[in-house]
């Protein structure tokens, strides 16, 4: 029973109606979450140009507030007061609505995502199925932002998002089945109890797809193809300014708040650890998987369209259907024994199968020398 | 087996980009932390030594704007005394020909650059605040027996190296003090 439901229960016992004890809960935990996620993202905002400024050997902001962690608040206040342009030909409604579909579902995935061991919007049983679901929605957003603004650069961009973010979706969900095989739930907090050990040991080559998918999917560098500044301006948000800049930026950083909760949750064993309180457990593991993202922003290169493509087909799906029986074929037969030696067997696998798949990326097998 | 070929560069750069996390940002917070700029500078500033200057007023006819006006009178030894000696800086380029023309080292380069005024007649300099001062040094441009006497820089130094001598070395946290705060 998730602390919210045993709120509204409370309230029965006090003679509330039956309704009112549904929709006060309902509303606490809407504004618990709603600040929790806009919180943390105008936090990421700040971590990452902050950190991505230490990695450049620059500074980043630091006027605004001690170390600069104003600054966010006063690009957001910037931004408002900027002119909404909408271009003459544009498709209005589908222009004015596309913002908003990219940003919603963010915040909709996070009513699955437990804060602590009771903590959590909704318990929902089919929650990796609803987090799946979910997500998916903000590349509609990104295409119907392409389309309505009437321009060819925006529509490159979108174009580019849909092949992305169809592709990676596979890999993704196979990755996600094989930690749902080993949790035997598909629960958010079933699964997060499952993780004794947390599954990034237990399944190494799962979690590295899916943090790549991930990256992928929320269209960060090095895969950030749909709004490559120096080929197509700014991708499907070129036409978009003020609030509706906004709420892309936002979706943006939102999208990686969500994918580290995610990941934190599915991977690293969530709000588990030692002492400290739960909640703070999961600013930590966000935090480290955060600071990895920017840590890969700031080396990697960004890849071409048919190298993208060809990573999420040839290299990550096939591995994630491997991943995928391997631990299916674990999970049967291997019950009893103890999950170190499950360890260690991955481990080798993960190790193996990205030596032995790194070869196809080579000319001729690795035979020709370059 | 080449490690090349299996992600290792991949590692690399990570190990790079890493290591510069704890470099101190080359980023130079302006108003607040100045670079010490080279003492043989053509800065944006002019010297002029009042007892040197014959009031012959080379500097004035080798200015290709005419930016120097000079009014002299004879003295009872016959010789120029300068009344006036103005230098519109507003419309100066800072070329250097008249420090170049002076046949008497009478005027130098300064080293300064933040000399933006309010107003258009205050960059018109009179002859008090161009004379030199404490405030106003030359710098070696085109004078080879000023510079000799300059103390040795690289052209662009980020901390002060005539006022802390020694004990310079970059360190991660302790280094913002340390740096030249103005010239």
């Amino acid at each position: 029973m998730t602390l919210l439901e045993e709120f509204g229960l409370w309230l029965k016992t006090l003679n509330w109606p039956e309704w009112a004890a549904y929709v006060v809960p309902a509303l606490l935990g809407i504004v618990v979450v709603l600040g929790f996620v806009l919180a943390l993202v105008i936090i990421f905002i700040w971590f990452e140009r902050r950190l991505l400024a230490r990695f450049q050997v620059r500074l980043g902001p630091n006027r605004l507030g001690p170390e600069g962690i104003f600054q966010p608040l006063a690009t957001g206040l910037k931004v408002l007061l900027k002119e909404d342009i909408v271009p003459a030909k544009a498709d209005k409604v589908v222009h004015w609505l596309a913002p908003i579909v990219v940003f919603a579902p963010i915040l909709l995935i996070f009513a699955v995502v437990p804060l602590g061991q009771r903590a959590i919007f909704a318990d929902l049983n089919v929650g990796v199925v609803y987090v799946v679901a979910i997500s998916s929605i903000s590349a509609v957003g990104i295409y119907m932002a392409g389309w309505g603004s009437n321009n060819k650069y925006a529509l490159l961009g979108a174009m580019r998002s849909i092949a992305q973010l169809v592709s990676y979706e596979m890999p993704i969900v196979l990755s996600l089945i094989g930690v749902v095989l080993m949790a035997g739930s598909l629960s958010m907090t079933k699964i997060v109890e499952a993780q004794a050990i947390p599954f990034i040991l237990l399944q190494p080559l799962g979690f590295a797809i899916f943090f790549l998918g991930a990256l992928a999917e929320m269209n960060r560098s090095p895969f950030d193809l749909l709004e490559a500044d120096s080929e197509i301006v700014a991708g499907f948000h070129t036409e978009y300014s003020g609030m509706k800049f906004a709420m892309f930026y936002m979706g943006e950083f939102g999208h990686a708040v969500t994918y580290c909760c995610i990941i934190a949750t599915l991977f690293l064993g969530g709000w588990q650890g030692p002492l400290l309180p739960p909640i703070i457990w999961l600013l930590i593991k966000v935090f480290a998987l955060y600071f990895v993202m920017i840590w890969i922003r700031a080396t990697m290169p960004r890849l071409r369209v048919d190298q993208l493509m060809g990573f999420a087909w040839k290299a990550l799906f096939p591995m994630a259907v491997v991943n995928l029986f391997v631990v299916a074929a674990e999970v049967l037969w291997l019950q009893t024994i103890t999950p170190w030696v499950i360890v260690g067997i991955n481990f080798v696998l993960a190790v193996f199968l990205v030596l032995m798949w790194s070869r196809l990326f080579t000319l001729g097998g690795g035979r020709v020398e370059v | 087996m080449k490690f090349e070929r299996y992600g290792i560069g991949i590692a690399k750069g990570m190990a790079l980009t890493f290591k510069h996390l704890f470099r101190y940002p080359l980023t130079v917070q302006y108003p607040e932390e100045k670079l010490v700029v080279s003492r043989r500078i053509r800065g944006n500033e002019l010297v002029w030594y009042p007892d040197k200057c014959t009031g012959c007023a080379t500097c004035a006819k080798s200015c290709p704007q005419g930016n120097i006006e000079i009014a002299t009178h004879a003295a009872k030894d016959n010789k120029y005394v300068v009344d006036k000696f103005e230098v519109d800086t507003g419309r100066c380029m800072f070329c250097g020909l008249c420090v170049e023309s002076c046949p008497y080292e009478a005027l130098a380069m300064g080293y300064a650059y933040e000399c933006a005024q309010y107003r258009r007649g205050d960059l018109v300099l009179k002859k008090e605040t161009i004379q030199i001062s404490d405030a106003r040094k030359p710098s070696g441009y085109y004078r080879p027996k000023i510079e000799e006497a300059l103390p040795k820089q690289t052209l662009l130094v980020y901390w002060d190296k005539e006022r802390e001598e020694g004990g310079q070395k970059l360190n991660f946290l302790g280094l913002s003090k340390k740096r030249g705060r103005g010239v």
